[in-house]
């Protein structure tokens, strides 16, 4: 009985990752074919054999569909992982990337990137990566120095993204173009996205999801607790500080070509959550799915809404993930303090 | 059997336990008791290497445990801390992770893995609850599920800091009757409890701490009936005699 139960069990959850990879294919589709210009399934299928030929609907495929929705779908997918893991490392729901300095050390390293006259696609995409690394080693560096403990994480996350955020502040007080030019990747979207940019980030996106996908189990214990994973043997502090800096490599380099999109990395990984559990082995191929879904529905809608004008995604998502993070609290509430 | 020498620890240069020596012996159920803020649950940790500033000999049956990699250790050794996190997985998700110590990277559990699981939950009687979610369940059920998860770790000794800590009273003699009969059944378990009833009752081994050092050691009754006892704790213990056997009960 029992494992009849188990296989039912696990039937359904693999259900729901069937169902997930089935909205991702429709989003991406949608994504591809709907815009300013309508591509229709034939055509969409005559422009994927014939390649970047002379018709327009081909030129719009290869060169502004495809990439646009290879990075929602990437950006998705290593947000909301990267959210994930540091959820489950910091045993805080409400962590994400933006808690380990990434959105600032990123947002620094632009802005100080743009005032100094920068402003090459390869270079913001450059310096936001970059930027996002530093600060993460930066907070795992204090987090080190004062025992790794959870608290010191988030603490030290909270310090450093404080000095880097008055920093970029004081760049664009002092260079007001560094505002101006950086204002894109600050709000966050994929209008910009271009095959080049997008490929060194796509490469370490999926290698690091793929690095994640092997330490699952690591990561449950991990969220047992520091005592209950030393027991088991996991070398704890090494652990947690890796994962870190897992997550700070998915999430700089989705940062790098989408720019600071707000709350996907808190949003998604509670979504996955409540629909198919907290054990990481299936909670983190679906949350990289629902992930690369949502975000890929919110940058078409960002398109379609108001088209021929687009809304940054970034801003979009903002408005999703706001009343949906004051609902969290509320529900909160009642469980736990 | 267990035995430290010369143990030395320290908390952020502080030292807790300054130089004991003690053996816990195989097969048996030994009791660590003191005062609060003794270093009863420092020394606990010691024996599984986990506070960072110490020195001193752990050896188990003769090895000495420093020279074990963590997993190793983990292999020897289940510690179960006092304080816990209620993780949002099932029962069984919980269990299976007492056998993490076995695998090497990219940990997958196997076939054997789940038989122990399996195995580990009938013994402590939550095979029907394995699919339930742990925050679903009794203050009980949780200490039996963890205590599956040391089962399933499948080592020669478990250390236990207050495991009937929050348990009512029906689960406390539970709790004690299982790590009775895991000491029957070979394992060298060593835990930290309070209840000096429950001390004369379960314990084979007793080592009473004070202020980072052992005041006496020996059988339960003998502890008790010691001197130092009143010295630790400030009170008197009484002792009066039933069928049952000895009973014990404490005055201020």
């Amino acid at each position: 009985m029992q494992n009849s139960n188990s296989s039912s069990t696990g039937s359904k959850k693999s259900w729901i990752l069937v169902c997930g990879a089935g909205f991702v294919l429709i989003a991406a589709v949608l994504s591809i074919c709907l815009g300013a210009v309508s591509i229709s399934l034939p055509q969409l299928w005559k422009s994927l054999l014939s390649g970047p030929d002379n018709t327009a609907a081909a030129r719009i495929l290869w060169y502004s569909r495809l990439p646009r929705t290879a990075a929602s779908l990437l950006a998705g997918a290593g947000l909301a992982v990267s959210g994930a893991v540091i959820q489950k490392v910091l045993a805080n729901n409400l962590a994400s990337p933006g808690i380990i300095g990434v959105n600032a050390g990123a947002g620094l390293a632009v802005a100080a990137c743009c005032a100094f006259g920068t402003f090459a696609a390869w270079a913001i995409a450059g310096a936001s990566f970059l930027g996002a690394m530093v600060a993460t080693f930066l907070v795992v560096i204090v987090a080190r120095k004062s025992s790794a403990s959870r608290t010191t994480v988030v603490l030290g996350g909270v310090a450093v993204t404080a000095c880097l955020s008055a920093v970029t502040e004081t760049i664009i007080t002092m260079v007001p173009d560094a505002a101006l030019a950086s204002v894109d990747f600050r709000v966050g979207g994929f209008s910009a996205v271009n095959h080049s940019r997008l490929l060194p980030a796509a490469i370490l996106i999926i290698a690091g999801i793929v690095v994640v996908l092997t330490l699952t189990n690591e990561l449950d214990v991990l969220s047992l607790g520091d005592d209950t994973a030393r027991a088991l043997g996991l070398r704890v502090s090494h652990m947690r500080n890796g994962m870190l800096t897992l997550a700070a490599l998915l999430a700089g380099a989705s940062v790098s070509f989408a720019g600071i999109l707000g709350f996907v990395g808190l949003i998604v990984p509670h979504m996955a959550r409540r629909i198919i559990g907290s054990e990481s082995g299936k909670l983190i191929p679906f949350c990289a799915l629902l992930g690369a879904g949502f975000v890929t529905v919110c940058d078409l809608a960002a398109r379609l809404i108001f088209a021929p004008y687009e809304l940054p995604t970034g801003i979009l998502m903002s408005f999703l993930g706001g009343p949906f993070f004051i609902w969290l609290l509320l529900k909160r509430k009642d469980k736990r303090p | 059997m267990i035995s430290i020498s010369d143990l030395h620890a320290s908390y952020e240069g502080t030292e807790i336990i300054h130089g004991i020596s003690a053996v816990f012996p195989t097969g048996k159920i030994s009791v660590i008791m003191g005062p609060n803020g003794c270093g009863k649950s420092t020394t606990l940790r010691s024996l599984v290497h986990m506070v960072p500033e110490m020195s001193g000999t752990v050896a188990l049956d003769g090895q000495n445990l420093a020279a074990l990699t963590p997993q190793e250790l983990a292999k020897r050794i289940a510690y179960l801390p006092q304080s816990r996190n209620v993780p949002d997985i099932t029962v069984e998700r919980l269990v299976i992770h007492g056998r993490f110590p076995y695998l090497n990277y990219p940990r997958r559990y196997r076939k054997e893995d789940w038989e122990k699981v399996g195995q580990a939950l009938e013994w402590v009687g939550l095979s029907d609850l394995r699919k339930r979610k742990m925050e679903n369940l009794s203050g009980g059920q949780r200490q039996k599920a963890y205590l599956a998860m040391a089962l399933a770790q499948d080592t020669e000794v478990i250390l236990m800091d207050e495991p009937t800590t929050f348990l009512d009273i029906k689960n406390q003699f539970e709790m004690l009757d299982r790590s009775k009969v895991l000491a029957n059944e070979g394992k060298t378990v060593i835990m930290i409890l309070h209840d000096f009833e429950a001390i004369l009752h379960y314990a084979d081994h007793v080592i009473l701490m004070k202020d980072g050092n052992t005041l006496t050691s020996g059988s339960a009754e003998e502890v008790l009936r010691s001197l130092e006892v009143r010295k630790a704790f400030g009170v008197k213990p009484c002792f009066f005699e039933t069928e049952d056997g000895l009973h014990c009960y404490v005055r201020p």
